[in-house]
């Protein structure tokens, strides 16, 4: 079935004729559908004129591009230098423990949380840190990652 | 510090720029005893939203005098001073003005590079959250000397706050008449924009910047012809760093003698560190140049936050390397930094102490630069691939005696087969450590022994009969249930079954299982 992209097309007329916009303009069709499918971006290849590879291939290149759904809740893992050293790698597993992610998963399977890995979040001294969505959390221990997440899953139902 | 940590953790984005070091518990005074301020002179002491903060601490007085000059004398003001690039590689600023200067072309540009993607280091983030009117001045003084009209701010996304304080400066400073059209009267006209970044290391490197402004993707493109001649949509284009532009004001309105008073000879001024890792006080530094650092890491930053002892401070991040304790008395300049193998870099200082492992940290390095390669050069891509897995096999406790051979070879190759800065100093990290601490990588080459107890797959936990009372604590927690032993008796770990995770170490409470 044919998808309908026309809430796209405000965006699109924003962009229109201006060079250099492929970036912001991906940015804001993410920001609209969540995340970059392959179909939103062959429709934005025939609205802007142009070719579908070179706005795939911007689009796989910057890891800020999602081509696959995301969760409701993304949660960043800094993997950078000083969070290295703090032992990001025990956040991480308890990350994934709690959350039950298998294998290659990024994503929990209600779709709640997505969990990335960043280089750097920029507040290296608080290290160990993460980030839910836009709140920081950092001088964290594998044993405080549980409370971070029922905060939550309870706020959803309050 | 705590402030930041309360608003971070109450999901608000913290009102006043904080300086981490200064609010050491209690020990102000001594910690900010060897800085000084001219980067950081505002921050965390004006109202970063407020352009009139600014202005009443003397903010837009450089712009005013630089409007009185001629614009080569700009220019040679900035080359007298000797200023540096703080971007890593501490060109000559003065020097790359003169270049954008003289290009031809009627339409220029100037860049401000705040990319900062070495993971450790929040020095720009800070400036341009704490004081962005310095960086726009000194953007528009710079602008004015060279000829340039229209600017970009290209800023990480991961820096909302940074990006939010600058385009409430910028409209501010357009209001003020400091900014667009014939500016303060004198038909200078300057218009600034900001572009976000959209994750990708690379994308710090000058060229490939460019790239991404204009919408591409972040490729680094072969130089000469450098940007000063032909850089942003084909016209000469002048790119500095946040730090290099946040210089300028204060050295137009104290002049280049003043300027050279601080710091060493060939390297004048300040340089601001981001101190992380395994120091008691970490947090933002503003050194004069020339500083041992052994007096950043126990003087400014405080000493080490545990009893473990200082192992190595890496500097430079992924480009860099890591400076062990037999060379703690170099100074801070770019070339005494250089000559230890390790560079300047754009500021991030991560202090290791013994419980991290060199050879564990020379892959982390790897892995990172072996996802952000951008793939154009063979080297670069597939190289820095092959050193990681041999650095992940060594780690695993399945290096070979001809690894460090086939390390420094592939190493070399790398460094002369790749276009840009990413590939070329990608090995540094490796160099550094097999330079400082061969012993470590030896250890778990011949003797499957990781000496800082990191290296998961080649530790071993073992009961140690004489402690343990058989409380039974460990054997209740095992997942794979290998230890074994009957209450009140001494328990023993199944090595063959053992999958080192931990457990039984953490749920012991009579420190009866060995580590090692
Ligand atoms: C892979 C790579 C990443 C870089 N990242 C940054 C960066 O994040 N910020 C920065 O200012 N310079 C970065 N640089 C250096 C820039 O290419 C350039 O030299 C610098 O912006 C020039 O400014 P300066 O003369 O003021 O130092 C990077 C270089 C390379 C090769
Ligand atoms: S290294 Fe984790 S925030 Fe910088």
């Amino acid at each position: 079935m044919e998808q309908d992209f026309s809430m796209l097309d405000a965006i699109i007329g924003k962009y229109r004729n201006r060079s250099g916009i492929l970036i912001p303009l991906l940015q804001d069709v993410q920001q609209t559908l969540g995340y970059l499918s392959k179909d939103a971006m062959r429709y934005l290849a025939e609205q802007m004129q142009i070719p579908a590879a070179d706005i795939y291939g911007v689009a796989t290149f910057y890891s800020m591009f999602k081509l696959k759904p995301q969760g409701k809740h993304i949660i960043r893992v800094c993997k950078g230098t000083a969070c290295h050293v703090s032992d990001a790698d025990g956040i991480k597993d308890a990350l994934r423990n709690e959350l039950g992610l298998e294998g290659e998963e990024d994503t929990t399977a209600d779709m709640k949380f997505t969990l990335l890995e960043v280089a750097c979040l920029g507040c290296c001294s608080l290290a160990p840190v993460i980030m839910v969505d836009d709140t920081t959390f950092g001088k964290l221990t594998p044993d405080s990652i549980k409370g971070i997440l029922q905060r939550y899953a309870y706020e959803e139902e309050a | 510090m705590i402030d930041l940590v309360e608003s971070y953790r109450q999901g608000k984005l913290p009102e006043a720029n904080v300086i981490l070091a200064e609010q050491h518990e209690g020990r102000h005074n001594e910690l900010l005893a060897g800085q000084y301020r001219i980067v950081l002179r505002n921050c965390g002491v004006i109202d970063p939203k407020s352009i009139e903060d600014y202005e009443a601490q003397g903010g837009y007085s450089a712009l005013k005098k630089a409007l009185t000059m001629q614009p080569e004398e700009i220019v040679e003001e900035v080359k007298a001073s000797g200023l540096r690039g703080r971007g890593g590689a501490g060109f000559s600023t003065g020097l790359k003005w003169s270049f954008a200067a003289r290009a031809k072309g009627s339409k220029k540009y100037v860049v401000c590079n705040a990319d900062e993607g070495d993971p450790g280091a929040f020095m720009d983030r800070s400036t341009l959250e704490g004081d962005p009117h310095n960086v726009i001045e000194g953007m528009i003084i710079g602008a004015y000397a060279m000829g340039a009209d229209e600017g970009y701010i290209y800023c990480r996304a991961e820096y909302p706050m940074a990006i939010h304080h600058l385009r409430i400066a910028i409209e501010a400073a357009e209001i003020k008449g400091y900014l667009g059209r014939n500016i303060m009267g004198t038909g200078f006209n300057f218009e600034l924009h900001i572009k976000e970044g959209a994750g990708a290391f690379v994308c710090g490197e000058e060229t490939a910047l460019m790239q991404s402004i204009e919408g591409k993707r972040g490729m680094p493109t072969i130089r000469p012809p450098f940007p000063a001649e032909s850089g942003l949509w084909g016209c000469p284009t002048n790119i500095n760093n946040v730090e290099t532009w946040a210089n300028i004001t204060w050295i137009i309105n104290n002049g280049s003698t003043e300027f050279r008073k601080i710091g060493t000879d060939k390297s004048p001024g300040t340089k601001v560190f981001a101190l992380a890792g395994k120091i008691a006080g970490s947090g933002l530094i503003e050194v004069p140049m020339g500083i041992p650092i052994r007096d950043i890491i126990y003087k400014v930053g405080g000493g080490m936050k545990t009893e473990k002892p200082f192992k190595a401070v890496q500097m430079g991040g992924p480009s860099g390397g890591c400076i062990p304790a037999s060379l703690l008395d170099t100074i801070v300049d770019y070339d005494s930094i250089n000559a230890t193998g390790a560079i300047m870099g754009s500021g991030g200082m991560v202090v290791m102490d013994s419980g991290t492992c060199m050879v564990d940290v020379a892959r982390f390095f790897l892995n990172f630069t072996q996802n952000e390669s951008c793939g154009k050069c063979t080297f670069c891509r597939i190289g820095t691939r092959r050193m990681l897995e041999i650095l992940t096999r060594i780690t695993e406790g399945k290096g070979e005696a001809e690894d460090i051979v086939k390390l420094e070879e592939l190493a070399t190759n790398i460094i002369k087969g790749s276009l840009c800065g990413l590939g070329q100093t990608a090995p540094n990290p490796v160099l550094t450590t097999l330079r400082y601490f061969k012993d470590e990588y030896l250890a778990h080459i011949e003797e499957k022994r990781c000496p800082a107890g990191v290296c998961t797959s080649l530790l071993r936990y073992e009961v140690i009969a004489d402690k343990c009372v058989g409380c039974t604590a460990c054997a209740r927690k095992c997942p794979v249930s290998c230890i074994s032993g009957s209450v009140k008796q001494a328990h023993v770990i199944d090595q063959d079954k053992c999958i080192k995770c931990g457990a039984c170490f953490k749920a012991c409470k009579f420190e009866a299982i060995s580590k090692g």
